[in-house]
């Protein structure tokens, strides 16, 4: 079957099989980013938007794009990086591997959360698991990457006025 | 893993439902669990396009169509003021935010998982099932039912004057609970569900005054009616201790308004 969908803002008409997942239709487009940790849709490693929303590519069915806007870490790439400077300085990025999906889910949060506490942030993050860190590095970076977004608009707000 | 021949969007519900007659054809909702089975669908038939992903509420009741995200219930505001926070704490462990964004209430029903949340919550509250054919019924009733060929159109919370909390355990944050509850309380009584046993949901009615003059003795009574099992999370014996204190910690918590636990 034929989908039409929309790929970090570029047109996409693909032939997928009816139980393709989006998974291996995005890594088809060439989107490696989005990869496959578990298949059963425990770890968050296949993260990706569709309308902004997050899920996991692992188990939406390819052919729920149709009409779709879907947004990978590809199409992120300058909050990408600037998250991604917070994550080095923290000692948060050791393999690496959990990193893409955890990295959409948390550009998703800081786009749907304001202020979170520290317990909204473990609730929002609590479906991307990392084997390495612990954990806590990934909360200093993120509190510090909020807090840059926080002076950041505060900055464009001022320069407006 | 499944296999899928031909995709489906369905148009109207009755497509949907002509087309879930044949056996070798399945409803897919949010594709959490389907998926993990190993089915050959010759049709799989998408019901997303039928507006049924929206929470409606008029005087008598609160209509979930089967398409609404477990997040959606999480989120929506008037239906956690209504159920006293009640759903989105039964949702808020499963899995993660991703998850709860495709997993629907629909397919969370229809499934009458032993270990489910959400049948658990929705169980001792007054809730129906609208089936396309079958009509209205009650969870109660539906829990009980054969699955068949019907089609889960809506789950619909009644509006009364009760006061719900909801009260899981588990091993793990996000793993399957181990035992779970739903205690809620109106005028003219309490309901309990117990689900998680590790099998399905049960529910329980006591008085008022049961509850108030002797609330161990009442909740013994219920627990003693119960078949709790044994499996890798936990054992029968535990299941039932533990049933008994949150059973208690949800009491308590609507008797003093979530002040105290
Ligand atoms: C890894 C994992 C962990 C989970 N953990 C928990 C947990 O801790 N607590 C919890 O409560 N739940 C848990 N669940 C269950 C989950 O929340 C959903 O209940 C489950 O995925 C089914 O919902 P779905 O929308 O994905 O349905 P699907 O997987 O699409 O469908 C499930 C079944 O229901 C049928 N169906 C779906 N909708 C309808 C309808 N409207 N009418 C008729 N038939 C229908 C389908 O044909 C299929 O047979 C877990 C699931 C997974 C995969
Ligand atoms: S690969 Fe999708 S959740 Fe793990
Ligand atoms: S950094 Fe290795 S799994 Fe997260």
């Amino acid at each position: 079957m034929e989908i039409n969908y929309v790929l970090n803002g570029r047109k996409i008409k693909a032939e997928i099989s009816a139980d393709d997942m989006l998974l291996g239709q995005l890594r088809a487009q060439k989107c490696f980013s989005v990869k496959c940790g578990c298949e059963t849709t425990n770890c968050g490693l296949c993260t990706v938007w569709l309308d902004g929303v997050p899920v996991l590519s692992c188990a939406v069915p390819a052919a729920r794009a149709e009409g779709h806007e879907i947004t990978t870490l590809e199409g992120l790439q300058k909050e990408a990086r600037e998250f991604a400077q917070f994550m080095a300085e923290e000692g948060s990025d050791q393999c690496g591997f959990c990193n893409p999906g955890y990295v959409m889910n948390v550009l998703a949060m800081a786009r749907d959360l304001k202020n979170p506490t520290e317990k909204e942030i473990c609730d929002y993050l609590s479906g991307n698991l990392c084997r390495c860190t612990g954990y806590t590095s990934h909360m200093r970076a993120i509190k510090k990457y909020l807090a840059f977004l926080k002076d950041k608009k505060a900055e464009e707000a001022g320069d407006k006025a | 893993m499944y296999s899928i021949k031909e995709y489906v969007i369905a148009t109207t519900l009755e497509e949907a439902y002509n087309l879930n007659q044949k056996k070798t054809n399945r409803i897919i909702a949010g594709n959490m669990w389907l998926r993990l089975g190993n089915a050959n669908i010759v049709n799989a038939i998408d019901l997303s396009k039928l507006g049924l992903n929206k929470i409606e509420e008029n005087d008598e009741e609160f209509q979930l169509g089967c398409m609404v995200s477990l997040r959606q219930m999480e989120l929506d505001e008037k239906l956690n003021d209504y159920t006293k926070n009640a759903l989105r704490d039964c949702v808020k462990d499963i899995v993660g935010t991703q998850f709860r964004n495709s997993a629907t209430v629909g397919g969370s029903i229809w499934g009458r998982f032993g270990f489910s949340d959400v049948l658990t919550c929705m169980l001792a509250m007054d809730t129906e099932v609208e089936l396309y054919k079958a009509g209205r019924i009650s969870l109660a009733d539906f829990v009980n039912m054969k699955p068949d060929n019907d089609i889960l159109v809506k789950v619909i919370i009644k509006k009364n004057d009760g006061k719900a909390n909801y009260q899981a355990l588990r091993n793990a944050a996000t793993d399957f609970p181990v035992i779970a509850c739903c205690a809620v309380k109106k005028s003219d009584g309490w309901s309990f569900s117990i689900g998680a046993k590790p099998t399905k949901a049960v529910r329980y009615t006591a008085s008022l005054e049961d509850i108030q003059n002797n609330m161990d003795g009442t909740l013994d009574d219920i627990l003693e009616k119960i078949t709790f099992g044994t499996n890798t999370r936990a054992s029968k014996e535990y299941r039932k201790a533990m049933a008994k204190v949150l059973l208690k910690r949800a009491i308590k918590n609507i008797e003093t308004d979530g002040q105290e636990v």
